[in-house]
């Protein structure tokens, strides 16, 4: 099998105006980079993003909120975006904010073909509100529903030719669960390397998830909060 | 009175060895600077890492390190990396000893508000529902009254809350306080601070025991 295209011009064929898309990364590590800059040229618009965070202004998702391609962010925090908290508040983009366990279960329950969860998180707040609940252990819960998505976007750091892949630290985060849901998975990757190459025992995310792997041109990796301590 | 680190160093004293535990953004993760000697604790970021280290030093920043403020960290010996659908199996699966987080609002009912104040500031939730939801042993670390002076500890949140029932515990610039049976209870006074003083900053039912100790550190 060899799932490989040649540029990211390749990789998000098909990739049309008001689909919903499912993005890695945590703030922005571990976010397709190479991607994201993509779709800005594509000039795709009336998008409905499922991420965990919407970038900063001026990268990751945040390139997507300047040029107003998003419609709807599906989103657990957004707090590091000033364009995002603007054009939320005004009105111009709606947003679903959801718990971030919530939402991690609910895109591993779209890969994995379980329909709907009951989970504690949110009960007694606004997040259940118009969802079931029902009692397990004497406890409320609410169901929440599956999510997919017609491309799923991630990141990795390695890959191979059959779309096997491996994730570096805290990069990891999302993408494994979102690589499962998407319809069509698009996996951008530092290093990319024959079949075989990669142990086995190693691999993080099978490639039967991933549709599409390419080696990104470069990869900025910005660091949001450069913290450090004296030696 | 205490200071953020003060609250950190007061909260860092209830870590038992062998612990499990997560810390918010803010003052929670302050905690981690005050390990008492002697034991030994893991640190649970829910971003996907467990024995979670201090910064790194000048120049050894990886990008792809990150604890869940998005600040640049190390791993200490032993950590181990995981997905996201992972790391909320570790914590709604109750495997997390301590939650600590911080506030804006907490009712002497054990509600916590913490994620959004309508129409002005809604920056999410987080993974903060999803904590306060399953963790048994949550400790809020915030201080005692807001900018305006008014006081956070209520007999019911105003804001849109992140958990209800959830919060055992508060630990702020000015006391250390249990929640139960639908009342704040005095526990221990901050360095100089007074009961009264306490009485004055705490708008939720307060129960007051007979003698008060101070907190020692």
């Amino acid at each position: 099998m060899n799932k490989v295209v040649n540029s990211v011009q390749d990789a998000l064929v098909g990739l049309e105006s008001n689909m919903t898309l499912m993005l890695g990364g945590f703030g922005l590590c571990g976010i397709p980079e190479n991607s994201i800059a993509e779709m800005v040229n594509m000039n795709v618009t009336g998008l409905t993003c499922i991420s965990n965070n919407a970038g900063v202004d001026d990268f990751g998702l945040g390139l997507l909120l300047q040029g107003k391609q998003i419609k709807k962010m599906i989103s657990s925090y957004v707090g590091e975006n000033d364009e995002f908290e603007r054009q939320m508040l005004s009105g111009e983009l709606e947003v679903d904010l959801i718990p971030q366990g919530s939402l991690a279960e609910r895109c591993r329950a779209g890969g994995a073909g379980i329909p709907a969860f009951y989970t504690p998180a949110g009960y007694g707040t606004e997040v259940a509100e118009g969802k079931e609940v029902r009692e397990f252990n004497g406890k409320p819960h609410i169901l929440e529903s599956a999510l997919t998505a017609d491309f799923a976007i991630v990141k990795a750091w390695k890959g191979d030719t059959e779309g096997n892949l491996i994730f570096k630290a805290t990069a990891r985060n999302f993408n494994p669960m979102m690589a499962m849901a998407g319809k069509t998975t698009v996996a951008e990757v530092e290093e990319l390397v024959p079949a075989g190459e990669l142990d086995p025992n190693e691999i993080h995310t099978p490639g039967i998830f991933v549709q599409r792997i390419f080696k990104g041109d470069k990869f900025e990796k910005r660091i949001e909060q450069r913290t450090v301590r004296q030696a | 009175m205490l200071d953020k680190q003060g609250i950190a160093q007061r909260i860092a004293q209830d870590l038992e060895d062998g612990w499990y535990v997560n810390l918010g953004i803010g003052i929670p993760t302050l905690v981690a600077n005050y390990i008492p000697e002697g034991i030994e604790v893991e640190f649970q970021s829910e971003n996907g890492i467990l024995g979670m280290g201090p910064f790194p030093i000048e120049g050894d920043e990886d990008a792809d390190l990150i604890n869940a403020g998005k600040q640049t960290i190390t791993a200490q010996k032993g950590a181990v990396f995981f997905d996201s659908a992972m790391s909320f199996a570790m914590i709604r699966g109750q495997h997390v000893q301590l939650t600590v987080l911080g506030a804006m609002e907490v009712s002497d009912h054990g509600d916590i508000a913490n994620w959004k104040i309508p129409g002005k500031m809604v920056k999410g939730m987080g993974g903060a529902m999803d904590l306060v939801a399953s963790a048994d042993n949550i400790i809020v670390a915030m201080m005692h009254t807001n900018k305006r002076g008014e006081s956070k500890l209520l007999d019911s949140c105003s804001l849109p809350l992140t958990g209800i029932n959830c919060v055992k515990k508060v630990v702020t610039n000015l006391a250390v306080l249990d929640i139960k049976d639908g009342a704040f209870h005095l526990v221990e006074r901050a360095p100089g601070v007074t009961v009264e003083e306490i009485k004055a900053a705490t708008a939720g039912k307060l129960v007051v025991p007979d003698h008060v100790p101070e907190m020692s550190f």
